[in-house]
């Protein structure tokens, strides 16, 4: 039989088409368990934090300070260290990453000094942080020769920093280029192409990149330790050791006394819960602005 | 004579805005465009026909110098303008755009209100009040023959209109810094028929402000809103003259080939 005149009732039954319709269908499961197991283990994660933590959730955890062991106490010094810490850290890194990302993505394209920052910024997107932690124990904490808030929010710009600058540098290289060109073509010197219109065309996905580096940063421990150290009172003081959330838990979690333990599971509840709210509320928001 | 057919202007008769003379283009080693002359007329609307690859957006990009945004590609010659070569290195590349202004085949509104989408050009080399920048955004639309449907949702973002409304947008948007030439790169090729016929009606409104240069796929277009034709292909200027002459009575076998279909 012709295979060119076949009926589709006939294209049905042959063996070319089941087989393609089978494939099809593998292809279609496999995804679906791929998809499962990585909501099974997201949530999984989130009802275990949601169990544990909701028990040592009070209105304590947020008016008293860290106690000693054995005596009732709250988070309130660590939430307000973690912060301030993650804030100041956001803010050092925001302008340095997007102008970095934009000098990748617009003003790098001829020589070796794009392709070689690109490739450093890889390289520290990847760094444990442990080693951040480190080098700030050095180059600023050593040197001072004491913890100090400042010393936790420089780790934590480190560590955003290649996350802002990968993300601004992926969303500029999205734009299209008549786009750029359109705005050239008004006789827009190029800073203003950049800042006025292609930047302005990926805004959502430059910040949807800040959050993703305040998420990372607020949970970050090690360049912590380093640096901010922690403290077991109420500081304000930048220049001095300031308790934060991810070394608290880091601390209590790993004592033998309830009262810790149970505390360390509501920071852990907290942490997670207002990484998720930030990006939820941001979604929102955007979402409202768009249409 | 047939007096109805008696053209009310000779289209000769306006002076050259561009000259074109001895015009190179390389695309790194590639040359793209071989020994071009032509002359653009002041107030006339020039179109550039010929099959993809021929050049002739190659051509409309030199004469802003939008290729100069990409490393690698080069221009030789001269192109006059203003009595000054546009291709010296002196040429202040700002400045030469905002004198030509360019729509481009896809419509590319900017992300911001449809106000902002032209307030942006003007904002660059003029000084405007609120309420003169109002006019100026007023007159630009009407221009564009689109006031009547944006005039109450100027706040609102330019993405928002449809793909016709968003090309006459983007003209608006070129005529609103009040430049002397207008470049168009295939600017309806990816427009419904109703969106182009409104802008082919736009395009002879315009020509008694400016000077057009209009790419086009479409020949029936170039015949029914150009004064001038230039056939290209493959680099080569084959042939260039009055609309109605080239496409009635071509003087070249391959510009005739091309116009009826026998090629292309």
């Amino acid at each position: 039989m012709n295979a060119i005149a076949q009926t589709p009732a006939q294209a049905e039954v042959s063996p070319l088409y089941r087989k393609r319709l089978f494939i099809n269908r593998l292809a279609l499961t496999l995804s679906l368990l791929a998809m499962a197991s990585g909501m099974i283990f997201l949530l999984w994660i989130l009802a275990v934090l949601f169990m544990k933590g909701i028990g040592g959730l009070n209105a304590a955890v947020f008016t008293q300070m860290t106690p000693s062991p054995g005596s009732a106490g709250g988070l309130l010094n660590a939430i307000f260290g973690s912060f301030v810490m993650v804030s100041l850290g956001t803010l050092i890194a925001t302008p340095i990453g997007i102008l970095a990302g934009v000098y990748l993505a617009e003003f790098g394209r001829r020589g070796w000094v794009a392709p070689t920052t690109r490739f450093v910024n890889d390289i520290l997107l990847s760094a444990p942080s442990i080693i951040i932690g480190l080098f700030v124990y050095t180059i600023y904490v050593a040197q001072v020769k004491h913890f100090s808030a400042w010393a936790g929010a420089i780790a934590l710009a480190i560590i955003a920093i290649p996350v802002i600058v990968r993300t601004t540098e992926t969303m500029l290289l999205l734009v299209p280029a008549s786009l750029r060109e359109a705005a050239a073509a008004l006789g827009a010197p190029e800073w203003k192409v950049v800042t006025m219109v292609a930047l302005r065309a990926v805004r959502s996905g430059v910040i949807t990149g800040i959050l993703l580096a305040v998420a990372r940063i607020s949970g970050e421990t090690a360049p912590l330790l380093f640096t901010a150290l922690n403290n077991q009172f109420w500081s304000s003081d930048l220049n001095a050791p300031m308790a934060n959330l991810p070394v608290v838990i880091f601390q209590f979690a790993m004592s033998p006394f309830e009262n810790w333990i149970e505390l360390a599971w509501a920071g852990a509840m907290l942490i997670t819960f207002s990484v998720l709210a930030i990006n939820i509320i941001t979604r929102v928001v955007f979402r409202q602005r768009t249409n | 004579m047939n007096a109805v057919l008696q053209p009310v202007e000779d289209v000769t008769a306006a002076p050259p805005k561009i000259s074109v003379r001895n015009l190179n283009f390389f695309y790194g080693n590639f040359q793209g465009l071989k020994n071009i002359n032509l002359d653009i007329l002041e107030r006339r609307i020039t179109a550039f026909i010929g099959p993809s690859g021929c050049g002739k957006s190659t051509l409309l990009r030199t004469l802003n110098r939008m290729y100069d945004l990409y490393p690698g590609q080069r221009a030789v010659g001269q192109i006059m303008m203003n009595g000054r070569n546009i291709l010296d290195k002196s040429q202040d590349l700002n400045l030469l755009r905002a004198k030509v202004g360019m729509v481009f085949q896809k419509p590319t509104p900017f992300p911001m209100s449809i106000y902002d989408n032209i307030a942006f050009g003007v904002k660059l080399y003029e000084n405007l009040s609120k309420a003169e920048m109002d006019e100026r955004v007023e007159w630009a639309l009407n221009k564009a023959a689109i006031w009547g449907e944006v005039k109450d949702k100027l706040k609102q973002s330019g993405l928002s209109l449809s793909g016709g409304q968003q090309q006459r947008l983007c003209i608006a948007r070129a005529v609103a810094v009040k430049p002397e030439v207008v470049l168009l790169d295939e600017p309806t090729s990816a427009l419904d028929p109703i969106s182009t016929a409104k802008i082919e009606e736009l395009l002879h409104e315009l020509k008694t402000d400016y000077t057009i240069a209009i790419v086009t796929h479409n020949m029936q277009q170039a015949a029914r809103v150009s004064d001038f034709t230039a056939y290209m292909y493959l680099g080569d200027l084959v042939e260039y003259g009055v609309t109605d002459e080239l496409f009635i009575k071509p003087k070249k076998k391959e510009t005739e080939d091309y116009i009826t279909g026998r090629f292309g």
